[in-house]
């Protein structure tokens, strides 16, 4: 079973001469457990895509469906949803909530999905252990690093154990030894919990982590290549 | 944990959403109060102006309202009473032939029951009254001076000379202005004509045995006072004008009035709200008058109001695109707005609570003394002391006033926030 289907997908910013089509009937399939990286120019459709798959923006046309669900026909609450139990995010400049601390950022969608107290504080704890964040739980993002900060933002997508995560560019404010450490994380986690990651960007390393690379450009699949 | 099937918690029924949602308000309730501090300054700004329009609408109300409770006050104490019984035609044509008998076993024993605090007959007819030096047109009244006491303000003490004894009094009591108008004094004689049961012209020379002070100079210039014996011998009459009443609560005469109308069905009893018709008006107008003028304050106050919560959202756009990207439910960020909006207007409504308070019950606790205004104050039958007078009913009415406003104002930047297209909010800069 797929985890995520795009069918004939388009996507067009503006309209008429000022039209830009960021994605241009795109097919794609996404097994359960796979680790892709999607990879191009700037403006190629790496985020575009993302954004379609996470249902933050619609297709112009085309389907789309995540978990067997058609999103691009959904309403914003259901989309919501489907975000809430489905699916976690890594963006790039990581988005904490800045008046929450590290624990509460982390804790976050589990509130949203009614996850009792006890069981919320020894998931956080568990997680901000396992991504090196023990001792800081108290802390607000800005007391934080950025690679702290990216971790935090990577222990809030992973603690409710989506099916899917997306990430946007998750290395672009690293520096090489936090990249380093941040995909070895992702990859443990997709052999060990078998989650599924769709990753958009522009940084080798982060390619070479992925088991799938699909190259992007002018909002086009132009190479599919299975790596180990 | 099976990555291939979508969460069995993903519905989106009402119940569920419900459910979500009350377990989700301690999440809302810790962000919307964050919120609010990460701009101390301009959060302080629009507590100070709830605060601020809150204490004003308090302290306008207590002004207002004991202003009104005050005249209500003058008015029954001013020989209304809460209730008054007489012959049919006598408020038409308040003559002697228009006079009726003292009150039947029956009619005593309504007044004589526990709801009546204090109940006395009058002789209440129009007369003339001559000094050496002027005359005036007045209303002669005949009282029980112990049955007056608590009952009208010719039961107080009297400023200059001696009160009334009884029914029997030969003695003559007139209003301080009156006295002056006469131009006359404690001791003097003072003549009074009036129409007699028999349509004869009777007159009596009465010595001034007191003085009396009232609120209003139309008082003291309208009413003289004398035994109740005394007038109805001057009169050749019998029977009395009316009987006034007073009870314990005057919001609660109507079953009273009824069941004076059925133990003397012949009589007219009356409500004040029917003897005073003008005052009820005036009251009904005050009720009007201070909701238009509590729109207003809140309208002032709504603006900055809106004006905060469209700030503070435009400035968490991306913060409130993010929280759609993790899942919270639009119809969330509309609470998570409202709750914030609402911890704002607790603080400033209980801060506005507390400064009227203080305001009305210790800074003006004795009321103003607007004496030097008197003359002026008594063109409009308003008292010399303003005094301030609050009721549970007006602060609820305020505070709730000002919760349900300032939430529906809150749903305009509340919906604008919930609208965010996620992607655009996240991406803006």
């Amino acid at each position: 079973m797929s985890t995520v289907t795009l069918k004939k997908v388009c996507k067009t910013f503006g309209e008429g001469e000022l039209a830009v089509h960021a994605l241009k009937d795109v097919d794609l399939e996404i097994k359960a457990g796979g680790f892709l990286c999607l990879s191009g120019p700037s403006g190629s459709g790496k985020s575009t895509l993302l954004n379609m798959v996470g249902g933050l923006d619609r297709p112009t046309s085309g389907e789309i469906t995540v978990a067997d669900k058609r999103i691009d026909l959904m309403s914003k609450s259901e989309l919501a949803e489907i975000r809430l139990h489905n699916i976690g995010f890594i963006f790039q400049a990581y988005n904490l909530i800045p008046v929450l601390t590290a624990r509460e950022n982390v804790e976050f969608v589990m509130q949203l999905q009614g996850i009792p107290t006890e069981e919320r504080h020894q998931k956080s704890t568990n997680i901000l252990r396992e991504v090196g964040l023990e001792g800081l739980e108290d802390r607000k993002p800005l007391e934080l690093s950025g690679g702290q900060q990216q971790r935090v933002a990577v222990a809030r997508a992973l603690v409710s154990e989506p099916a899917l995560i997306l990430a946007d560019e998750p290395t672009a404010n690293l520096d090489s030894t936090n990249a380093e450490n941040l995909m070895n994380l992702l990859r443990h986690l997709n052999d060990d919990h078998k989650i599924t990651f769709l990753i958009s960007t522009h940084d080798k390393l982060v390619m070479s982590h992925a088991r799938r690379l699909l190259k992007l450009h002018d909002g086009q699949i132009i190479d599919d290549i299975q790596q180990r | 944990m099976d990555p291939n099937i979508a969460h069995p918690q993903a519905g989106t029924g009402g119940g569920d959403a419900y459910h979500m949602m009350i377990k989700t308000l301690p999440l809302l309730s810790a962000l919307g109060w964050r919120n609010l501090w990460r701009r101390p300054k301009r959060t302080f700004v629009i507590l100070f102006a709830i605060t601020l329009g809150v204490w004003f609408m308090i302290v306008s109300a207590g002004m207002m309202i004991g202003i009104i409770e005050q005249q209500v006050r003058d008015m029954i104490f001013n020989l209304t009473g809460h209730a008054q019984v007489h012959h049919p035609d006598y408020r038409d044509d308040p003559a002697i032939e228009h006079s009726m008998l003292l009150p039947s076993k029956k009619l005593q024993a309504v007044l004589n029951s526990a709801e009546v605090k204090q109940w006395s007959s009058r002789v209440r007819l129009p007369a003339v009254v001559m000094s050496e030096r002027e005359s005036r047109g007045v209303m002669l009244v005949g009282i029980e001076p112990l049955r007056e006491q608590g009952l009208s303000f010719i039961g107080e003490p009297v400023v200059a000379g001696r009160a009334l004894q009884s029914i029997d009094d030969n003695g003559i009591v007139i209003g301080r202005r009156m006295a002056e108008k006469l131009e006359t004094q404690i001791g003097k004689r003072i003549v009074v004509m009036a129409q007699d049961k028999h349509g004869e012209v009777a007159d009596r020379g009465f010595r001034i045995v007191g003085l009396y002070q009232a609120e209003l100079e139309a008082t003291e210039t309208g009413y003289i006072f004398t035994g109740l014996s005394t007038a109805q011998k001057l009169l050749g009459m019998s029977e009395i004008s009316e009987i006034s009443l007073i009870t314990e609560n005057r919001d609660e005469i109507d079953s009273l009035v009824a069941r004076l109308s059925a133990a003397e069905p012949q009589l007219a009893t009356q409500s004040w709200t029917e003897l005073e018709p003008l005052m009820v008006t005036a009251l009904e107008v005050y009720d009007n008058f201070m909701i238009i003028w509590y729109l207003i304050i809140f309208a002032a106050m709504a603006f900055g109001l809106i004006n905060t919560m469209l700030m503070s959202v435009f400035e968490r756009t991306r913060e409130i695109g993010l929280f759609q990207a993790l899942g919270m439910r639009p119809s969330f960020i509309v609470i998570q707005v409202m709750i914030e909006t609402l911890m704002l207007l607790l603080i400033g409504i209980t801060l506005g609570n507390l400064a009227g308070w203080f305001t009305i019950d210790v800074i003006f606790a004795d009321g103003i003394d607007l004496t030097q205004f008197a003359r002026g104050l008594d063109a409009f039958q308003m008292s010399s002391i303003m005094t301030f007078q609050l009721e549970a009913r007006d602060i609820v009415t305020i505070n709730i006033m000002v919760i349900a406003l300032g939430l529906l104002a809150s749903l305009y930047p509340a919906a604008k926030a919930a609208r965010y297209i996620p992607i655009e909010a996240i991406t803006r800069t």
